[in-house]
C-alpha cells in the first residue's frame, strides 16, 4: 500500500489534477456558449414563424457537431486548435475540441430545460411591459434554474469522460493514466486506483448536482 | 378607454387559415367591467389578448386611451402595457419566488425605486387579503390564493385597465365568488376599468355592467346585462342565460296544465322583484296560481328574477291577470311548445 502510494501517489494526484483542470476550464467556455446558445434555440422555436429559420440553422449544427464522436472530433479540429490557441497539445490544446464538443450537448440539455417552464409565466411578464432580456434572465433562466443544474450536472459527467481521451494530445488526467499504466504497461492496480477515483468523483458531481437543484427549487 | 375596432385574426395553421377574430368592434368605457362570453373556442381569450396586444391583429385597431397599439414603436408598447393589468387562468406566478418577490421584482424591472416597491407590496396585498403570505411559496398557496396574489401583481403596476382571461375559470364556486368580489372591489374603490373574459354567467350576473356574447369569432349580441337577462336576442345568448335559470318542466306536464289556462314566464327586473304579484292576482281574480319553478338573483347592481308558473282559470281572467302583472313592470311569456323547443 505504502509502496504503491510512493510509486503512483503524485502521477495519480497530478493527473486527477489535470482532469479538474481540464473539465473546469471547458466547463466555464461550455456555459458561456451553451446556455446562450440553448436560450436561443428556444427563443426561435417559440416566437411562431418569425425567427424558425435561425431554429432550423442552429438545429443542424448542433446536430453536425454532436455527430462526431469526441475522439475524431479532437483530431478533426487540430488545424483549427492550433489557430486559435497557437497550440494543439497539452491541456491548451485539448479545451478547444472540449468546448466544441460539451457546448452544443449543453445547448440541447439547456434547450429541454428551458422548455419546461411555464409559456404563460412568460407571458404574464410580456403583459406587464417587461424587457425581453430581463424575462430571459428573471423568469426563463430563473424558473428553469432547478433542471438546468441537473442538465449542466449531466455535461460535467460527460466531460469527464471525454477528457479521458486527452492523454492522446498530451494533456493528461486520470483517463491517460489508466490508459498508459494501467493498460499499456499492464498495472491493473494503477487501473483499478484511477476508475474507483473516477467512480467516487461522479458519485460526488451527481450528489452535489441534485443537492443544489433540489435547493433552487424552492417548493 | 378600451376600444377594438373592427379586428380580424386570422392564424395560419398549415394550409387551412382559422378566423379566430371576424371584424369584431368593442368600447369599454372608462369605470366599467365589460364582460365577454362565449363557449371555448369562440375566440374570447384572442379578443381579450388584443386589448394588450399580446396577440396582433390581422388587421384593426386596438385603441387604449386614443394611443393606437398597432402603430406603437416596440418600446412605446411595452410602456403602454405597464399600465394594462392582466390575469390569466392559469395565475402565471413565478415558482421559484416568495409572493413578495413575486410582486416586487416585476415593479423593480419596471424601474419602480426600492422604498416605492415595500409600500406598493404591502398596500396591495393588503388590498387582496395576503399580508400574512408575503415569504410563502406558490405551491404552499391555495388556487385563489395564488389568484390574489397575481391580482396583487397587476395591481402593484397601478394600471387603469384590468384584462381578466378566465381568471376564475380554475376556481371552485365559493373561491369564485371570493374573487369576484375582489373584482368589484378593485372596480369600486380604485376605479380600475376591468374587461373579462368567462364561459360562465355567473361571473357576468355578478359584477360586470356589459357584456358581449361571442360565437364563432364574431360578437353576436351585446348590451347592458340586464338587457340580455331579460330579452336574450340570440339562441346562444338565451342558452346563456338559462343556465343561470334552469328552468326545463317536463313536457307532458306543460302539455297537461295548458288545458287549464296558460303557463307563463315572468321575469322580474329591480322593484318588481319584491312585490307579491303572483298572490295579488290570485286574490283579484278567478284564478288559481301554481308555481312550476323560480330564481332570484342579484345582477351587479339589480336584482333580476324569474319565475315560470302555470295560471288556472278562465281565458278571460287570465287575461285580466296577465294586464295586471304587465302593468306592474312583469315581462311576461307564455310558454308554447313547437317542435319540442319551448
Amino acid at each position: 500500500m505504502t509502496a504503491f502510494i510512493e510509486r503512483w501517489g503524485t502521477t495519480i494526484i497530478e493527473a486527477t489534477l489535470a482532469t479538474f483542470q481540464m473539465v473546469t476550464i471547458s466547463l466555464f467556455f461550455s456555459i458561456l456558449i451553451g446556455l446562450p446558445l440553448g436560450v436561443l434555440l428556444v427563443i426561435s422555436r417559440t416566437n411562431g414563424k418569425r425567427y424558425i429559420w435561425l431554429y432550423r440553422v442552429l438545429n443542424i449544427v448542433i446536430n453536425t457537431i454532436r455527430s462526431v464522436p469526441f475522439i475524431i472530433l479532437l483530431f478533426a479540429l487540430l488545424p483549427f486548435t492550433r489557430a486559435i490557441v497557437g497550440t494543439s497539445m497539452g491541456v491548451r490544446g485539448v479545451i478547444v475540441p472540449l468546448v466544441i464538443f460539451t457546448a452544443p450537448y449543453l445547448a440541447r440539455l439547456m434547450e429541454s430545460s428551458l422548455l419546461e417552464v411555464d409559456q404563460g409565466v412568460i407571458e404574464a411578464y410580456q403583459a406587464m411591459g417587461i424587457k425581453p432580456l430581463h424575462i430571459i434572465w428573471h423568469v426563463m433562466i430563473r424558473e428553469a434554474k432547478s433542471s438546468i443544474i441537473l442538465g449542466i450536472t449531466i455535461a460535467v459527467i460527460g466531460l469527464i469522460g471525454a477528457t479521458a481521451m486527452a492523454g492522446l494530445v498530451g494533456a493528461g488526467g486520470l483517463g491517460d493514466v489508466a490508459y498508459r499504466f494501467g493498460h499499456v504497461r499492464y498495472q491493473p492496480e494503477v487501473m483499478y486506483v484511477t476508475i474507483v477515483i473516477l467512480i467516487i468523483l461522479i458519485q460526488g458531481i451527481q450528489t452535489l448536482g441534485n443537492v443544489l437543484s433540489q435547493k433552487a427549487k424552492k417548493d | 378607454m378600451i376600444e377594438l375596432k373592427h379586428i380580424t385574426k386570422v392564424f395560419k395553421t398549415g394550409k387551412s387559415d382559422v378566423k379566430a377574430l371576424d371584424d369584431v368592434s368593442l368600447t369599454v368605457e372608462k369605470g366599467e367591467i365589460f364582460g365577454v362570453i362565449g363557449y371555448s373556442g369562440a375566440g374570447k381569450s384572442t379578443l381579450v389578448r388584443m386589448a394588450n396586444l399580446l396577440e396582433e391583429p390581422t388587421s384593426g385597431d386596438v385603441i387604449i386611451d386614443s394611443d393606437n397599439l398597432v402603430t406603437l414603436s416596440k418600446e412605446a408598447l411595452r410602456k403602454k402595457r405597464q399600465r394594462i393589468g392582466m390575469i390569466f387562468q392559469g395565475f402565471n406566478l413565478l415558482k421559484t419566488l416568495t409572493v413578495y418577490q413575486n410582486i416586487a421584482i416585476p415593479l423593480k424591472l419596471t424601474g419602480v425605486a426600492e422604498n416605492e416597491i415595500k409600500t406598493r407590496v404591502k398596500k396591495y396585498l393588503e388590498i387582496v387579503g395576503l399580508s400574512d403570505k408575503t415569504d410563502v411559496y406558490p405551491n404552499q398557496l391555495s388556487g385563489g390564493q395564488k389568484q390574489r396574489v397575481a391580482i396583487a401583481r397587476a395591481l402593484s403596476h397601478e394600471p387603469d385597465i384590468l384584462l381578466s382571461d378566465e381568471a376564475t375559470s380554475a376556481l371552485d364556486p365559493d373561491t369564485t365568488d371570493q374573487i369576484l368580489e375582489l373584482l368589484l372591489k378593485i372596480n369600486r374603490e380604485l376605479g380600475i376599468t376591468i374587461l373579462l373574459i368567462t364561459h360562465e354567467m355567473h361571473v357576468i350576473q355578478r359584477i360586470c355592467d356589459r357584456v358581449a356574447v361571442m360565437e364563432n369569432g364574431k360578437i353576436i349580441e351585446q348590451g347592458p346585462v340586464v338587457d340580455l337577462y331579460t330579452e336574450p336576442k340570440h339562441q346562444t345568448t338565451r342558452r346563456f342565460v338559462e343556465s343561470i335559470f334552469p328552468s326545463q318542466t317536463p313536457k307532458h306536464i306543460i302539455k297537461d296544465l295548458q288545458k287549464e289556462g296558460p303557463i307563463l314566464d315572468l321575469t322580474f327586473v329591480g322593484s318588481a322583484t319584491e312585490s307579491p304579484s303572483l298572490s295579488v292576482i290570485s286574490n283579484r281574480y278567478q284564478i288559481e296560481t301554481n308555481i312550476l319553478s323560480g330564481n332570484i338573483v342579484e345582477l351587479k347592481d339589480q336584482t333580476f328574477g324569474k319565475l315560470r308558473a302555470h295560471i288556472k282559470g278562465s281565458v278571460q281572467e287570465t287575461t285580466k291577470s296577465i294586464d295586471y302583472l304587465t302593468d306592474q313592470g312583469v315581462i311576461v311569456r307564455e310558454v308554447v311548445i313547437h317542435d319540442g323547443i319551448y
